[in-house]
């Protein structure tokens, strides 16, 4: 974590810019998105196979994350999220710094607000901070992210994959037109296990 | 009738679900499920995953579906009320999910507290399309598990298989208590 410069002071990084730069050359890495903003970024992105963006399930994104992370040891995982649906579900902290996944990242744009429903605060303009709770519950790695420098070298930290990972990145907390991915969830479940485990998946 | 103490049920489940390929054991404790989780965290070809609250279980077991394992959820009756939301994941996108749910505020209930729940228990489930199967006889346990077993992951749905109190015995609180201090 380093320090804002003065530059950044007053600016805060776009979510979009974020995570596109997150998702270029993804290589093979697996993607769950938290509900609203964050499944219309990763979409925003470039729909892809090995996405799998939520339309509900607020609280569980990061453990959806948690599951797959344990079922492939040997894949990076990324769950992408925002700060209200971090906040509802605040225990997956403790359950994922327990089980250590070395190959998963949590990634909490942090706007602090509500973003879907009228641009509420959440807790997270109050001070309460997510990085510093998930290094609390014991995550190997947690930043806090303010600048596009940052940006990169947690996108480094994120690919090499030696240790639970979470980072906050605060981001400005503009309205952006949707982009939505598919809308069925047996579609966005079918095709995502296709691609990571073949043909066979159908017949497990 | 054989009490829980008398019963191979959970050897027998333990022998069954690692059969049946389950890799994922989340679990939120219930007395009810005490052996069974011992011989899951025994099991080095099982991962036990402890959970701050059920509703943790059902999006952990999706992704654990995601990623072509199976898993089960082990808890007791009061978590029923927790899960609600997060078991629209199961039910909108199909995922099997395997529910172990030993009753409370059932057979002979003691605590007040625990009737409201234990006594919805399957209407809620039921409410949003979970498929609920019951069993009050340790004799039949294990046959219902695999049945459960075999409707959630032949038939990509969430099943819970709700294990009666009649099964575990109702804790006696008086047994262990002492008088409230005068």
């Amino acid at each position: 974590m380093s320090k804002q410069t003065s530059k950044q002071i007053g600016k805060r990084l776009h979510r979009r810019e974020v995570v596109t730069e997150l998702l270029s050359e993804r290589g093979n890495l697996l993607v769950v998105a938290g509900l609203g903003a964050p499944a219309w970024d990763i979409t925003h992105a470039g729909d892809h196979d090995l996405n799998f963006p939520l339309w509900g399930a607020m609280g569980g994104a990061a453990l959806i994350g948690l599951g797959l992370a344990l079922a492939q040891p040997k894949r990076k995982v990324l769950v992408i999220t925002g700060d209200g649906e971090m906040l509802m579900g605040l225990g997956a902290l403790a359950t994922i710094a327990v089980q250590k996944p070395r190959n998963l990242s949590v990634v909490v744009l942090d706007n602090e607000r509500y973003g879907e429903t009228g641009m509420q605060e959440t807790h997270t303009g109050h001070g309460v901070n997510l990085a510093g709770m998930a290094k609390a519950a014991g995550f190997a790695h947690t930043f806090m992210v303010r600048t596009e420098a940052e940006v990169t070298r947690l996108k480094k930290r994120i690919y090499s994959g030696d240790g639970t990972l979470f980072a906050q990145i605060k981001v400005d907390a503009e309205r952006l037109p949707l982009v939505l991915p598919p809308r069925e969830g047996s579609l966005l479940k079918n095709r995502f296990r296709a691609a990571l485990l073949g043909p066979d998946a159908a017949h497990q | 009738m054989k009490k829980i103490a008398e019963s191979d049920w959970p050897e027998e489940v333990h022998a069954l679900l690692k059969d049946a390929g389950v890799r994922q054991v989340a679990i939120v404790p219930d007395a009810g499920h005490s052996r069974l989780i011992k011989l899951c965290e025994k099991d080095k070809s099982m991962r036990v995953v402890r959970l701050t609250t059920e509703e943790e279980g059902v999006a952990v077991l999706a992704g654990a579906w995601l990623g072509g394992e199976k898993g089960v959820l082990l808890m007791q009756s009061s978590g029923v009320g927790n899960c609600i939301n997060m078991l629209t994941l199961s039910v909108a996108c199909q995922f099997p999910l395997l529910m172990l749910v030993t009753m409370r505020g059932d057979h002979g209930e003691f605590n007040p507290a625990q009737i409201p729940m234990g006594n919805s228990t399957q209407a809620v489930l039921e409410a949003l399309g979970v498929m609920v199967k019951r069993v009050d006889t340790p004799e039949d346990v294990t046959e219902m598990v695999s049945a459960t077993a075999r409707l959630a992951f032949n038939t990509y749905r969430p099943v819970a298989l709700l294990i009666g109190q009649r099964i575990q015995g109702a804790k006696d609180f008086r047994k262990l208590t002492q008088s409230v201090p005068k």
